[in-house]
């Protein structure tokens, strides 16, 4: 047989498209499992990392750390058939941020109680992510971590670097003046702003907006529980006066 | 000749040359300048420059020897097409497996393991060797510049790794010979690309000057 004639060529390619198709989709099919279990992992060694704890086995970790995972819609914690942790964010952020239902995990770490939030916004190239942790008083940030799937290399991607993420700790999330973090150039030494990368503008901006919009719902919770807090440190202060 | 063809041993001094000959004289980055960009783009860290060297033995052997055992099946019209098909469902196989077993290399790795299928090594050899040869030479070629391309790879980033972050292997080196305290900073340029090119270039300079037949006559 001719091999160059148009009909063997035809019948070379439709045959070699067929054959690799059926081949990479077994091996999709297979592996699946395998990378589903990954990127589980991933999600819940940073949650840890975003409470400053980082580990070999995070699976067991985070049963040791995480004690509690709620579902919060509008600042109160509502039932819900999917459970916390497979909350797909991705979803949820493209609801308005007054009816979307979002995960909020508490820790338990040296006898105090944490808050962690997942965040989901936009960078320049594609989807940005992150966890923030709060402290008792559901506005001060004890850590945070952030990851993106396409950001410059050397630019917008170093908002998954500690230098970014260790401005973090010890700002507040909400003041009279603004809610979230102010992403800022130069300067930022007020409690609710941090210094943006250099060259990486639409990251730091994507960061800041993310902030922004993914606290929505948890507002009127987390403020409760600073009310709360300052409630029991007065109670604490009137019963020693007393 | 026939007779001749089917006695040659599995490692004639010709198959033997097949292997050899990447390592030095036909080196596949320094003499024939292919796979730069990717030299320079994950060579900061051994760890990922050696899940790249060995994803790219890996399918540059297996394409070699798929193409070449299609070689007389091609049609020539389509043969670029073919070599792109076969190189790409390998790269996926890779990236798969990748992310199924080790996944934070493969995540460090991200789209530079795609990129395994521009990697102008691959397709040249394919087209230059594994069309016109069979399946045994083939392999021995693939791996050969599989080998050469990964070794370049592998003390390029030792140099970066070593001078640019104080590490080897994650290794702290710097630090546990007490550097740092005799006052030692590292070199943070090392971990730019741009010094990659300069170590590549510093080896081909050493290459050359103890390779004579390296040597242009003008």
């Amino acid at each position: 047989m001719n091999i160059n004639s148009n009909g063997y060529t035809y019948i070379f390619a439709i045959a070699m498209v067929v054959i690799v198709a059926s081949l990479l989709s077994i091996a999709a099919t297979s592996l699946k499992p395998f990378q589903d279990k990954n990127v589980e992992l991933e999600k819940k060694s940073d949650i840890l990392y975003s409470i400053g704890i980082e580990g070999e086995d995070s699976e067991l970790l985070f049963d040791e750390y995480i004690i509690d995972q709620l579902v919060i819609q509008d600042g109160e914690i509502v039932s819900s058939d999917i459970k916390a942790f497979d909350i797909d964010m991705a979803a949820a952020v493209k609801e308005l941020n007054n009816i979307r239902k979002v995960p909020l995990f508490k820790a338990f770490k040296e006898g105090n109680t944490f808050y962690v939030i997942p965040m989901r916004g936009k960078g320049l190239w594609g989807p940005i992510w992150g966890y923030i942790s709060l402290k008792g008083d559901g506005n001060t940030i004890l850590g945070a971590s952030f990851d993106h799937e396409k950001e410059t290399p050397g630019l917008g991607a170093e908002i998954s670097t500690s230098i970014f993420q260790d401005q973090f700790p010890n700002k507040v999330l909400f003041s009279e003046s603004r809610d979230g973090i102010e992403v800022r150039k130069g300067d930022a030494s007020g409690y609710q702003q941090v210094d943006g990368i250099s060259g990486g503008t639409i990251t730091s901006v994507g960061v800041q907006s993310m902030l922004e919009d993914c606290l929505v719902p948890y507002k009127e919770f987390l403020l409760k529980l600073s009310v709360n807090e300052n409630q029991i440190s007065m109670d604490s202060i009137i019963s020693i006066v007393l | 000749m026939e007779k001749n063809k089917s006695k040659e041993a599995l490692f004639s001094k010709k198959n033997r040359g097949l292997l050899k000959d990447p390592l030095n004289i036909n080196n596949p980055i320094t003499v024939q300048v292919l796979g730069i960009c990717s030299a320079l783009a994950i060579t900061v860290k051994l760890k990922p420059a050696i899940v790249m060297s060995l994803s790219v033995i890996v399918v540059m052997a297996l394409a070699n020897v798929i193409t070449s055992l299609m070689r007389n099946m091609i049609p020539n019209r389509i043969r670029i097409i073919v070599q792109l098909v076969v190189v790409a469902t390998l790269v996926i196989l890779v990236d798969q497996v990748l992310k199924a077993f080790v996944y934070d290399v493969s995540k460090q790795l991200s789209v530079f393991v795609g990129l395994i299928i521009t990697n102008c090594i691959i397709m040249g050899r394919i087209e230059a060797f594994s069309l016109g040869n069979p399946p045994w030479k083939s392999f021995l070629d693939g791996v050969g510049n599989g080998v050469s391309y990964g070794l370049i790879l592998i003390v390029v980033s030792f140099f970066r790794e070593l001078l640019g972050n104080g590490t080897l292997y994650d290794y702290p080196v710097v630090e546990k010979l007490g550097l740092y305290e005799l006052g030692y900073h590292n070199n943070g340029m090392m971990l730019l690309p741009p010094m990659a090119l300069i170590v590549v270039a510093l080896i081909i300079w050493w290459q050359r000057s103890k390779t004579p037949s390296l040597i242009e006559k003008d």
